[in-house]
């Protein structure tokens, strides 16, 4: 393997390479210098207004709220259905395995679209939410308000961390496990103690992607979320200044995109990090 | 029959409970109230909703253009797999990672920019439309959006397949005397397949629902056979009227074709697992 | 009997993996589980550790019915295949586990680990992790943490599996010493025969989910029961019909025979005169020799059957095609599936020193 990788490169694979990094250079690196360009062409004090006007600092805290919320959420469950998939036989697994799929595969307007459905006017569980506000003084609305946005973003991003930890965890089989209980150890310090500590990097990793997916949900919080600077995320933040159409609201609308770039590209780093950490630790089993 | 079961490793029940809860609440409640609600029209209203020509376009744009978008990123999907897993070249381990830039790149982002760029304010959209093409607000700009959000899924399918085929299986074909253009064919291209449907369907299934990368390039005109499905259920949720269950039929149709997909997807996965055991 | 196992049944869908298996293992001893694969003796010692539940039957500890005894206080300790360290875990962590479990004091600790190591003779790896352990060293890792609880019986899967031949010879003396200095019972899977012959003090023959023969290895070796033990427990071949073979004539003709390798003996026929039986020898021609490092496997071909025979390595060195006196001592005669040792009527009176 080493011998042909060293060999020198022969013309046709010298162009399928050019061809691959042309495709990646105008493809997902021109995109990313175009977003910088186009938020500072107009120089840095429009920027830096852009990035601190009073809406978009809301739309911050929005997005890292949500985006906390929904990696608490899917890493809880992470946890319990991997458990559950992979420990356990059962009937009926490979529909559960499927059900738990769904997110990925479905429009994320459906998923805005199946909240307003639920919770909204004339919504299935309405009824419900308004009985609960009568009976105990509260207000809480599920849609077009800060929850809607929440459990939106939980939806879209609900198996990320599931699937990183799936293959690793079937992989690892569940020797060390059954030699803890047999020593006499309880659910929970067979799951700290032994588990947990196997299992951290690929779980970091799909926390990691779980997060950038959440940053960036558009299609589902577009939905269910309506009011600028109280109930909008960045990505709302831009859609709502580039769609006001002025050639200055574009720029801001860019230099807000800025922020997200930012954000995803220390995701990126992160997640190459997680992924490097993950392969070396599966290598020292070997 | 004594106690069921009487496994070692707890928590069967606390996991079981869990996972069907949260699932149930989370995804599969808001689900089923779409297909509930949609079942307020009756059959030949849902008929006429779904059917009326808005809709059939938008139906058609989103298929045909996820189709070619996932079918342009299995060539240059496997071209990067390729040279990712089998060269060495400088600057490769940059490129392999950023593959998943369009995953961590915000949808909204993406499609304001790419937009921007293949616009006739564009360096690129200038370059297309000297050649005659336009690049923003046509379906040619629809399927740059989508092949952008979709080569991620094709590449990161077919890598680890590539990586577990060993170079000596191709070396033993061309010791044979076979070309190189042959054992791609016939050695090669047999390995990859599942992983190259994979990688296909996964593109497909997002470009289908795609909405956020879109609908900027798009120009979204019903005329010009712009307007995707996502942005059709959006545009019924936000009119004057709000259109609820209008845009519940037609999200059922949409749900309808993303489970066929994700069958077939899962055929092709069992077919595989079957194969090389 | 401390461990007793009565007519346990499972089954995995259409795999019976274990049909009225009863047994019982006396305080002190090491029992052997031997089989091939899939004959059920891995499922056997799961149930009997609680890994597994039995469709039917009971098993009893030292008297208890421990039925429905969760795995982890059935007072046993277990030791895995592939060992199942914990990776993440030091050597000193992985041993001190079940203790830190039973909440016994640092110090306690502290003592019973260390007196383990140097127990099995890791004194100076406290701080490795398992990674960094040859096959050997983690199998004394895992016995350590698999007796460190005090458990009252040792439950071994597999124990030499994962280690090169040239190690295993050695580790199964030091298991077996290290078994009889700390008292423990135990019972230990293998589908190695020869591991089971030389390690246990008792053999349990598994086929098929059924026990086949229970007994000490000598008692299996010389007398096996059945076909299946027969040709399980030894080196041997078998043959249809030992026609006109002298000594063997009141056999019935096609009759399906045994016969082991040591109960065939070959003299050159140079020194006929040295032999003073010479006159009730088979003519056998060499048709093989193969060198087995420290002997030589021989195939001779006498009235139309091969007969396999071990010849020293010091003895006068034999060539192929060469014609030599062939004594046929003993065979295993198998009838409907019982087994009965035959001696030849001829060397009766010639035993076998």
């Amino acid at each position: 393997m080493k011998q042909t990788k060293k060999a020198r490169l022969t013309a046709g694979q010298i162009t399928l390479i050019v061809i691959g990094v042309l495709f990646f250079a105008v493809m997902l690196v021109w995109p990313l210098a175009e977003v910088l360009y186009r938020a500072l062409k107009d120089g840095w004090a429009l920027y830096w207004d852009a990035v601190t006007a009073e809406n978009t600092l809301s739309a911050l805290r929005v997005t890292l709220l949500a985006a906390a919320v929904a990696l608490l959420v899917d890493t809880f469950f992470a946890l319990a259905a991997s458990w559950l998939l992979t420990r356990f036989d059962f009937r009926g697994k490979s529909l559960l395995t499927t059900l738990i799929d769904i997110p990925f595969s479905i429009s994320p307007v459906i998923a805005g679209l199946a909240f307003i459905m639920m919770f909204g006017r004339n919504g299935l569980a309405t009824p419900v939410v308004n009985w609960f506000n009568d009976t105990f003084g509260t207000d809480i609305a599920l849609v077009f308000s800060i929850p809607g946005v929440v459990l939106a973003t939980v939806f879209v991003t609900f198996p990320y961390v599931l699937r990183e930890l799936l293959p690793v965890m079937n992989l690892q089989g569940c020797a060390e496990e059954e030699a803890a209980a047999l020593l006499g150890a309880g659910g929970f310090t067979i799951f700290r103690r032994v588990t947990l500590p196997q299992i951290k990097w690929p779980l970091i990793y799909g926390m990691v992607l779980c997060a950038a997916r959440a940053f960036g949900e558009f299609g589902a919080v577009y939905a269910v979320s309506k009011a600028r600077g109280e109930t909008f995320t960045l990505p709302l933040e831009v859609d709502a200044l580039y769609m006001s159409g002025g050639a200055e609201a574009i720029t801001q609308a860019f230099a807000v995109s800025s922020i997200l770039v930012l954000l995803a590209l220390v995701m990126l780093i992160l997640k190459n990090i997680a992924e490097w950490r993950a392969r070396k630790s599966a290598a020292q089993e070997e | 029959m004594r106690k069921k079961r009487n496994r070692v490793i707890p928590g069967f029940g606390l996991t079981l409970g869990i996972t069907v809860s949260m699932l149930s609440l989370l995804i599969l409640l808001p689900l089923a109230s779409v297909l509930i609600r949609s079942f307020e029209l009756t059959p030949a209203e849902f008929w006429e909703t779904i059917t009326r020509s808005n809709v059939v376009g938008a139906f058609q744009t989103s298929i045909l253009c996820a189709l070619l978008a996932a079918a342009i990123n299995c060539v240059f999907g496997l071209i990067l797999a390729w040279i990712l897993v089998r060269y060495d070249f400088p600057g490769k381990r940059l490129i392999d990672g950023m593959i998943e830039l369009p995953f961590a790149l915000p949808t909204a982002v993406a499609g304001i920019t790419l937009a921007k760029m293949y616009s006739d304010q564009g360096v690129l959209g200038q370059a297309l439309s000297r050649i005659g093409i336009q690049g923003s607000y046509s379906r040619v700009g629809l399927v740059i959006a989508l092949v952008f959000v979709g080569i991620p899924f094709v590449v990161r399918s077919i890598q680890p397949v590539l990586r577990k085929l060993p170079p000596s299986c191709e070396e033993a074909a061309l010791t044979l005397g076979a070309s190189r253009g042959f054992t791609f064919r016939h050695v090669i291209l047999p390995e990859l397949t599942p992983a190259l449907l994979t990688g296909f369907g996964l593109a497909l299934a997002r470009g289908i629902g795609e909405y956020g990368s879109v609908i900027y390039i798009s120009g979204n005109s019903a005329k010009n056979g712009t307007q995707v499905v996502s942005y059709v259920i959006m545009q019924k949720l936000n009119s004057g009227s709000a259109d609820y269950v209008g845009a519940a039929a037609i999200a059922l149709v949409l749900l309808a074709i993303s489970f066929l997909l994700m069958f077939l997807l899962n055929m092709v996965q069992w077919f595989a697992a079957r194969r090389t055991r | 009997m401390f461990l007793e196992a009565k007519e346990l049944n499972k089954r995995f869908g259409d795999y019976e993996a274990a049909r009225g298996v009863t047994f019982s293992v006396e305080q002190g001893k090491m029992a052997a589980l031997l089989g091939p694969s899939g004959s059920g003796k891995t499922t056997i010692l799961r149930m009997i550790a609680g890994l597994e539940q039995q469709d039917s039957g009971d098993i009893f500890i030292d008297g208890r019915n421990v039925n429905d005894v969760p795995a982890g206080n059935r007072g046993i300790g277990f030791v895995f295949q592939n060992y199942a360290l914990f990776r993440y875990m030091t050597v000193y962590d992985n041993i001190a586990f079940g203790l830190k479990v039973q909440k016994k004091s640092r110090a306690e600790i502290h003592d019973r680990v260390t007196e383990l190591i140097q127990l099995v003779g890791l004194g100076g790896l406290e701080k490795w992790y398992p990674n960094q352990l040859s096959g050997g060293q983690k199998q004394r890792v895992a016995f350590a943490r698999a007796i460190a609880p005090g458990p009252s019986l040792l439950l071994l899967d597999e124990p030499f599996a994962a280690i090169d031949a040239k190690v295993r010879k050695e580790l199964r003396v030091w298991l077996r010493d290290m078994i009889v200095r700390v008292g423990i019972t135990s019972v230990f899977v293998t589908h190695d025969q020869e591991e089971a012959l030389e390690v246990s003090d008792e053999i349990i023959i598994l086929n098929e989910g059924r026990i086949e023969q229970m007994g000490t290895p000598a008692d299996i070796y010389l007398h096996p029961r059945t076909p299946f033990v027969a040709q399980f427990a030894g080196n041997s071949s078998v043959v249809e019909g030992l026609s006109g073979f002298r000594g063997f004539e009141h056999l019935p003709s096609g009759q399906k025979v045994l016969i082991r390798p040591e109960f065939v003996d070959a003299f050159k026929k140079d020194n006929a005169q040295m032999q003073p039986f010479a006159d009730r020898a088979e003519d056998g021609i060499v048709t093989g020799i193969s060198f087995r490092g420290n002997s030589l496997e021989v195939r001779l071909e006498v009235r139309g059957v091969t007969l396999l025979t071990s010849r020293a390595l010091e003895r006068r060195e034999i060539h192929l095609g060469e014609h030599m006196n062939v004594f046929l001592h003993r065979v295993y005669c198998m009838e409907g599936g019982r087994t009965q040792v035959v001696e030849n009527e001829l060397l009766k009176d010639v035993s076998m020193e």
